[in-house]
């Protein structure tokens, strides 16, 4: 049992979710001398801001009259660096058990455990996954050929590869696995125009003049064959015409979307796809101990603003204090009087 | 109230509501189906960058015309028609008085 518990992560507060809301509560909690750990499905801290709009300018941030979402994420970072906060990244926070000594421990998709006396979720909108071509067979082929993701591009040297979507994910990867990995690849686009960079596109552009990798524009995937492993990919352009393509992988990369995910079955009241809370006192949830702020969170007159998470993280790091120490006193202290005080 | 407009969401059941926007709110047909609280998620907040508030334009009192970023992310989206929109992309004016649409499948409904 000793050895378990030295394997787990420990912390104060274990934060679900990486995103704005969440990095500041590291700060608030820093300033009660609270440390954080935090799990994100991202590899990179940030959430929204950092995987949908980084480039896209915010003008309600308090004191900002203008800032990047991206900068804002860095800034963020450098603001809570004096409390040393660590994260499991690249990983989703799936289960969640209370222990006899009144704290819970939270298993990652991986594996990984975390124990802590509260919980915070900062999810967001949920878990970033794959969008997904609506093609009904598609769940059947699913690492049997096809992929969402690309982890390690090695998996592809030398084979047959169509890569579906407009983006600069698709681009660079169809780059990449020509370039450099020796594919057949095929990039497959429902459009003549793509959104990426345009070096992407003019170096695609030119590869496919040169005979390095196929460009299908105006084009779809509609529909998929095999058996234990995909064999073709049907393609279906504008103009009608259909053609049936052997393949040894298939990757549609068409970005990811949030869903709540398996937080939805921790037992938490949730109301049109948000987390319940008491907004009236600390935003805790019905289960004592764990609390939900930000956009993940509902409550009469919930704004989804980042504005007013920043708020919520700050109500809940005192009440967490008082749960984790009920016989400290504490009392409100001013950055301006106290500074920041690392550890 | 004359800053009143009519317009006409036909949900995935089939069925039409008859909502009244206002046309000084400088609100959006997402946010419109959002504040009804219609079946529409508008997860990029009006972006377009999700596609979650496709719609098709079913008769004349809204332009097909995209612009560049709705484009771009209609052509990485599904279910797209000759008449799709990106809800948020409609800035509900007068001239969209008597507008109907329908939402596009989603899976998240």
């Amino acid at each position: 049992m000793h050895s378990e518990i030295e394997n787990m992560i420990t912390t104060d507060i274990l934060i679900i979710g990486a995103g704005p809301v969440g990095l500041f509560t590291v700060f608030e909690a820093g300033l009660l001398k609270l440390r954080c750990h935090l799990i994100d499905s991202l590899p990179e801290p940030g959430g929204q801001c950092a995987e949908i709009y980084p480039k896209k300018p915010i003008y309600d941030i308090p004191g900002f009259p203008e800032v990047l979402a991206g900068d804002l994420v860095s800034n963020l970072m450098k603001q809570i660096e004096p409390f040393n906060p660590t994260f499991t990244l690249g990983e989703s926070a799936v289960t969640v058990e209370e222990t006899e000594d009144d704290q819970f421990i939270v298993t990652t998709d991986k594996g990984t455990k975390h124990k802590a006396p509260i919980v915070a979720i900062a999810g967001g909108l949920g878990v970033f996954t794959p969008r997904k071509p609506p093609i009904a067979n598609i769940t059947d082929f699913e690492d049997k050929g096809i992929k969402y993701i690309v982890k390690d591009p090695e998996e592809w040297r030398d084979k047959k590869v169509v890569i579906s979507g407009g983006g600069d994910t698709a681009l660079d990867w169809t780059i990449y696995f020509a370039e450099t990995l020796n594919c057949d690849v095929t990039l497959v686009h429902r459009s003549q125009s793509f959104r990426a960079h345009n070096d992407s596109v003019q170096k695609a552009m030119d590869m496919a003049e040169a005979g390095k990798l196929k460009l299908m524009l105006d084009s779809e995937v509609v529909a998929l064959k095999g058996g234990d492993h995909l064999e073709t990919v049907t393609i279906k352009s504008k103009s009608g015409d259909i053609i049936e393509e052997a393949v040894d992988s298939w990757l549609p990369l068409f970005g990811l979307t949030p869903k709540l995910g398996p937080i939805a079955e921790w037992g938490l009241e949730i109301e049109k796809g948000a987390i319940k809370v008491d907004n009236a006192t600390d935003y805790r949830t019905n289960r004592p101990g764990i609390y939900a702020i930000g956009d993940v969170n509902t409550y009469p007159g919930k704004l989804k603003l980042i504005l007013c998470g920043f708020h919520e993280a700050t109500i809940m790091c005192q009440s967490a204090f008082a749960k984790i120490y009920p016989d400290k006193k504490n009392v409100l202290k001013y950055t301006t009087v106290n500074g920041v005080n690392a550890f | 109230m004359e800053d009143l407009i009519k317009i006409t969401v036909i949900d995935r059941e089939g069925e039409a509501h008859e909502l009244d926007a206002p046309t000084d709110m400088n609100m959006n047909l997402m946010e419109l189906c959002k504040s009804y609280e219609l079946p529409v998620l508008g997860t990029c907040g009006g972006m377009a960058m999700c596609a979650s508030c496709q719609v098709y334009v079913e008769n004349d009192k809204a332009s097909l015309e995209r612009n560049d970023d709705e484009q771009a992310m209609l052509d990485d989206a599904w279910y797209v028609e000759d008449n799709s929109r990106l809800g948020c992309q409609i800035h509900l004016a007068q001239e969209h008085n008597g507008l109907v649409v329908r939402l596009a499948p989603s899976d998240d409904f």
